[in-house]
């Protein structure tokens, strides 16, 4: 089962609408493609569990930390109340919160993985984002291991939790600050979107970072901007390419081409 | 001429009435008579003054927070620090406005001093961007950091600021990446860090310069992972007075609620009304502040300070661990605040 979002009036099934080309594609195949557009390489938002089966070793995947679950710290209600929200939230993706961590291998190399789902209340990062990604950089360091840390997340900051959401920039900065200082190397790939407050922290930490095409990434949303400056915003404002052109991205990588990619870099960063 | 009175805020009215019909009588009355209705308007005052600011909404505490005349960065340098020396290279691109660092010295202690300027006049306020500071800000920021690292001069952190500012240059140049790698390096810096919020806890853009070993508030400063106006906008799709006090109500902002969240230290007392009622009392109140932090951290050798700050941040947030409820979510059991 797969996660992707119904879009613009065309009915979850068979079929899906590539938001880029606006071709109607099966969906299907996109699956088949690693939830690429067939039409135009649009790189879809991809479910953690499919990241895993795209980027490890088949069945090597070793999930760390599984049972830790949200709760409603501020008692915060918009609509409806968060609590309820994240049991629909949980219903709709079968996870608890938007992160998955643990352990498995590239290609045959070990390494510990993290990944942000976007599908989870938009990849936001509340206290159980920050704990898993935190727990998952500490055990890269002692297990002297490759840390990756995938990121997709709409807002940044999961606004239900508060300024507890926002700690969660320092608490996870803080252990890759340790893994760092230990020799440990750290891999951060940006997935459509990666944005304001996992940009501002996590993300952009990386030794070596590495963006999928096309991505949103960027710090202040698209409408803030605009609504800020009043100025017309450059045609690939806040994609990956731009990134790349003003030097905050080492390498755009295609998704296909992710996983041999990644193998190659860190055979670069091993002391071993 | 009676000083000028503050500029009254929506909630302050009343308040603001009677301290004008006091400053009148002060002006006019005479004799016994006078003094004793003087006397009895000051009590009234008091009582009114009391009996509002005990129940300030969290909205209230944001339009206080966000006072023109409420003292800022360079106020509370005047009023607190014997010398302020400006650094102003980023050495990349530029000098930031709505950042300001340099040396400085309280009461003879050696500080490295950084903080948000939002500005007074209409001309310093659009220098200042508002306080909102482009990438270079932080990087200026984190520059001077270091350097204080290297003589392990501690720091000081005054935050002030909206938020970081969304606009083209900011992202061209790199918004995220400078608030991401100055929070990754004051996690470790090898001096002791304080940091204040002393107006505004804009978000990321407060969090740049806001990871250290004390964190403490001002009373009716907010710390925020949103703006109220940016969280109604998006919960309600619209930003009125309705929606905004309800978001800041909703956020949990006030600094009650992050010492209750158990983000901050300390609460710093200010004046009745705020801080800018009267800003010695509160530049007082945030200079003990300050001198008690540095009494406390000066002496800690940096491997325990900097485990201690480790541990300050990694504790952070509520969650919900082990073998899961066999019926949904058990919040009232969570704590991983442990
Ligand atoms: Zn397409």
């Amino acid at each position: 089962m797969t996660s992707e979002r119904v879009k613009r009036g065309v009915p979850e099934g068979l079929w899906m609408r590539c938001p880029q080309c606006r071709a109607t594609v099966f969906r299907k195949e996109v699956i088949n493609r690693w939830h690429v557009c067939p039409e135009c390489d649009y790189h879809f938002a991809m479910p953690a569990r499919d990241r895993i089966a795209q980027l490890l070793d088949e069945a090597t995947f070793e999930e760390w930390d599984a049972e830790l679950r949200p709760c409603d710290p501020l008692g915060f209600v918009d609509r409806i109340p968060y609590h309820q929200r994240l049991t629909e939230e949980q219903q709709k993706t079968g996870m608890w919160d938007a992160a998955i961590t643990g352990k498995g291998f590239i290609r045959g190399r070990p390494v510990v993985l993290g990944i942000t789902d976007f599908a989870f209340m938009a990849g936001s990062m509340g206290s159980v984002v920050g704990e898993k990604l935190a727990r998952a950089a500490e055990r890269a360091t002692q297990l002297r291991l490759p840390l990756i840390f995938v990121s997709g997340s709409g807002g940044g900051a999961r606004m239900q939790e508060g300024i507890l959401s926002l700690m969660q920039m320092a608490k996870v900065s803080a252990a890759i600050a340790r893994h760092d200082a230990a020799g440990g190397f750290y891999l951060s790939i940006l997935t459509h979107p990666t944005m304001g407050g996992v940009a501002a922290s996590w993300a952009l930490q990386g030794d070596i970072t590495l963006a999928e095409p096309g991505a949103m990434i960027g710090f202040a949303g698209r409408r803030t901007i605009a609504n800020t400056v009043r100025l017309e915003l450059p045609d690939n404002f806040q994609t990956s390419e731009f990134l790349l052109q003003h030097g905050f991205i080492d390498r755009i990588v295609h998704r296909k081409d992710l996983r041999t990619e990644v193998a190659r870099i860190i055979d670069y960063c091993t002391t071993a | 001429m009676p000083a000028a009175l503050p500029e009254p805020l929506p909630f302050e009215q009343d308040i603001h009435e009677l301290e004008e019909r006091l400053a009148q009588l002060e002006a006019t009355a005479a004799g016994p008579d006078g003094v004793e209705a003087i006397r009895r308007m000051k009590r009234e005052l008091l009582a009114l003054k009391r009996e509002r600011y005990a129940q300030l909404k969290p909205w209230d505490t944001v339009l206080i927070a966000r006072h023109r005349q409420r003292p800022q960065f360079l106020d509370y340098v005047e009023m607190i620090f014997d010398e302020f020396v400006e650094l102003h290279g980023d050495r990349a691109f530029g000098d930031d406005r709505a950042i300001r660092t340099g040396f400085a010295r309280l009461d003879g202690q050696k500080v490295m001093l950084i903080g948000h300027q939002k500005g007074k006049t209409l001309a310093e306020r659009q220098q200042c961007y508002y306080g909102c500071a482009h990438p270079e800000g932080y990087r200026k920021a984190l520059n001077k950091m270091k350097l204080a690292a290297k003589f392990r001069l501690p720091i000081i952190c005054l935050i002030d600021t909206p938020g970081a500012f969304p606009g083209i240059g900011a992202e061209e140049r790199g918004q995220a990446q400078w608030i991401a790698t100055s929070i990754l390096e004051m996690t470790r810096l090898p001096t002791p860090i304080v940091c204040v919020i002393i107006g505004e806890g804009g978000s990321g853009g407060a969090l740049g310069i806001g990871v250290g070993d004390r964190v403490a508030m001002m009373q009716y400063a907010y710390y925020s992972v949103i703006s109220p106006e940016g969280c109604a906008g998006i919960l309600w799709r619209v930003a009125n007075e309705e929606t905004k006090a309800r978001a800041a109500e909703a956020l949990k902002l006030t600094a009650q609620d992050l010492l209750q969240l158990q983000v901050i230290d300390h609460i710093i007392p200010e004046p009745l009304g705020g801080a800018h009622r009267d800003p010695r009392e509160a530049a007082n109140a945030l200079k003990a502040t300050l001198k008690r932090y540095l009494r406390e951290l000066l002496p800690l050798p940096s491997t325990l300070l900097l485990q201690q700050r480790y541990e300050k941040f990694r504790r952070m947030g509520v969650f919900l661990d082990g073998p899961a409820a066999t019926t949904g979510l058990t919040p009232a059991t969570a704590n991983g605040n442990g």
